[in-house]
């Protein structure tokens, strides 16, 4: 096994009320990793958060930390600390005392907890705050008092669980950024839940993409959005057109109507394909030279580009393009092997 | 404004309620306990009442007794009645009530035929071969009693406070390293002062002043402050001035307990506000 592994999920079955939430999830988190979990509501990510912080026992499955089974340890004696969708502050303390509440119940000394705290409390951009109440502070400095209290006790893992969702985007941006550099400043192991997809390709090292209580697929995000495994992912992670296809043989894709050169290989002669291809990656080119040809449908200005709903042989393609075509136009659309992935055919 | 102006009015009935029926009635007492039979001036009646100094000290330890355990009973009820689904709370709030519906004498009585001598929890006994015991008439029937009458005014004001406090507030306390006696001491407890300083008072009162209760329950040799006071006004020893002086000196008892727990109050609010 993996030395590096710190946490470690095996075969996990939770349920509720005879519901299938969590069932048969197993991963592996690497030690000071930025580890993601992202998935639509109602998926399973706060409850396999809360199985690896102890709050849910599951059914059956292992949880290990460092390679032991700590199955029969608490929450309270787990060395890993949450910070909640709520932030769940405690309301009768004050800024200091919420972030000094882990250290003080380990018996610190106070000459030892003051200068910690202090400390914690200028990384999270919050100096100065430290006699305020928790009601005088807004979302996001609630959020950084959050992040403070559970930092400050060095867990070997911090679980997050969607910390941001409340903010509004540019605070979230803000925050996105911070915390990346805490978690690099501090060499933790950070375990992220979002539902929004682009905060976990921006942020993670690895991003574990999950649907109905199971995992899709497991990788860096530059994988997870070149090479989804499957159509879920593909949807999930931006978007992107999911056409049907014919592989005749390796390095040799037909759909559309056409052969398109590809750089995916190891399917079987005439297997059904599903072929991925980001919006982004079609070329538009004029009708007469264009390996497919599409009818414009609509044309929606985006800011940085347009985007353009085609219809090609009764599909109806997403094309984003800096050149705005007129709706009704005939347009010919060319795409380069790099930018086609194949996917064995799912039913989704 | 306007508002203002027209909201003051609305508070003139209860305004005159209050001067006829208790300012007036607060300063009858007091100049009954400052005067003798004959309507002069003396303080006899307030210098006499160390002679009942046994009563009263009776009344404290009882009525404080019954608090504290109350107290105990209430908080574990309160937390968990906190942590049901809605409409079981709603079931279980019911239950909680269900005895103050009946009325307080009848509940009272209820309890002197199960401690009589001769009553059905001896009987029950009886059939074992164990007792009679001695249990009506003493002290400890006289807590008892106070206890199962004035329990929901402990359990109501905790478990609102309760109810306020979210899961996930406990949830982080463990996270951070709390043991169950810890979220107790560092989150409950102070989460829920405003409403353990309610629940105090409004079950110290009733008790320190109760005497039907005592009566019941206790029998002669568990005279409280209560029994006292009545007998000056209804009893042989019929006399109003020292009856309106031991009153009077409830009445400040009362104050002196509720300043206290309401202070407690606000130094808990100011966390919070
Ligand atoms: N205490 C519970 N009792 C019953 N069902 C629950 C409980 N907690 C979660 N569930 C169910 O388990 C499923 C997964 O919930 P979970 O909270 O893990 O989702 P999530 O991925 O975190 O979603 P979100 O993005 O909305 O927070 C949901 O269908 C939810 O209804
Ligand atoms: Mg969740």
């Amino acid at each position: 096994m993996d030395e590096n592994i710190i946490v470690s999920l095996k075969d996990i079955v939770v349920d509720f009320d005879g519901q299938k939430v969590l069932d048969g999830l197993s991963l592996d988190i690497h030690d000071k990793e930025f580890v993601t979990f992202l998935g639509p509501s109602g998926c399973g990510k706060t409850t396999t958060l809360r199985v690896i912080a102890g709050f849910i026992t599951p059914k059956s499955g292992n949880v290990f930390f460092d390679g032991k089974d700590i199955a029969d340890l608490p929450p309270y004696k787990r060395p890993v600390n949450t910070v909640f969708q709520k932030y769940a502050l405690f309301p009768h303390l004050n800024v200091f005392e919420n972030v000094a509440f882990g250290l003080r119940l380990k018996k610190m000394p106070e000459e030892e907890i003051r200068p910690k705290v202090l400390e914690m409390l200028e990384i999270v951009g919050l100096k100065g705050f430290e006699r305020r109440s928790i009601h005088q502070l807004s979302g996001g400095q609630q959020q950084r008092v959050a992040i403070a209290r559970s930092l400050v006790n060095q867990p070997r893992v911090l679980l997050l669980d969607e910390p941001l969702g409340a903010l509004d985007l540019k605070l979230r941006k803000e925050m996105q950024l911070e915390l990346k550099r805490l978690q690099r400043e501090m060499n933790i192991t950070f375990v992220y839940v979002t539902h929004d997809q682009e905060e976990a390709l921006t942020m993670s090292d690895t991003v574990v993409v999950m649907s109905g209580g199971n995992i899709q697929q497991i990788g860096s995000p530059q994988d997870i959005y070149n090479e989804p495994r499957n159509a879920f992912v593909a949807r999930f992670i931006g978007d992107s057109n999911i056409v049907d296809g014919v592989m005749i043989k390796d390095f040799l894709v037909n759909f559309g109507g056409h052969d398109f050169t590809c750089v995916d290989r190891g399917f079987k002669s005439n297997e059904p394909v599903q072929v991925v291809i980001r919006p982004e990656d079609v070329q538009i080119v004029p009708p007469s030279i264009g390996m497919l040809t599409g009818l414009v449908r609509e044309v929606i200005f985006k800011g940085v580009h347009f985007e353009m709903h085609v219809d090609v042989e009764g599909y109806e393609w997403l094309i984003h393009s800096t050149q705005a075509s007129q709706p009704g136009e005939l347009i010919g659309m060319n795409i380069g092997p790099d930018e086609i992935h194949i996917m064995a055919r799912t039913e989704v | 404004m306007l508002k203002s102006k027209t909201s003051r009015w609305l508070a003139g009935p209860y305004l005159v309620w209050m001067a006829a029926f208790i300012v007036v009635p607060l300063f009858i007492v007091i100049w009954y306990a400052m005067t003798n039979s004959d309507g002069q001036f003396t303080l006899d009646n307030l210098t006499q009442i160390g002679r009942y100094s046994s009563v009263f000290a009776r009344s404290l330890i009882l009525a404080a007794v019954s608090t504290v355990i109350c107290l105990v009973l209430a908080f574990p009820v309160g937390y968990f009645l906190s942590r049901l689904r809605a409409n079981k709370q709603h079931i279980m709030l019911m239950l909680v009530m269900l005895p103050m519906w009946m009325n307080f004498l009848l509940r009272t009585y209820a309890w002197m035929t199960l401690l009589e001598k001769n009553g059905l929890i001896n009987k029950f006994f009886g059939l074992f071969g164990i007792g009679p015991f001695n249990m009506i008439n003493t002290s400890g029937a006289v807590v008892l009693g106070m206890v199962y009458n004035y329990l929901p005014f402990m359990i109501l004001p905790i478990y609102t406070a309760m109810t306020k406090i979210d899961d996930s507030i406990i949830e982080a306390a463990q996270d951070l390293g709390c043991n169950v006696w810890q979220i107790l001491w560092r989150v409950l407890v102070p989460l829920t002062g405003p409403g353990i300083a309610t629940g105090i008072t409004q079950v110290f009162v009733p008790s320190v002043s109760t005497f039907i209760i005592s009566r019941m329950l206790g029998g002669g040799s568990n005279l409280l402050i209560g029994d006292l006071i009545e007998l000056q006004f209804l009893g042989n020893s019929y006399n109003l001035n020292l009856g309106s002086a031991m009153s009077l000196v409830l009445m400040v008892i009362v104050l002196l307990c509720m300043s206290f727990t309401s202070s407690f109050d606000e130094s808990e609010m100011e966390g919070v506000m």
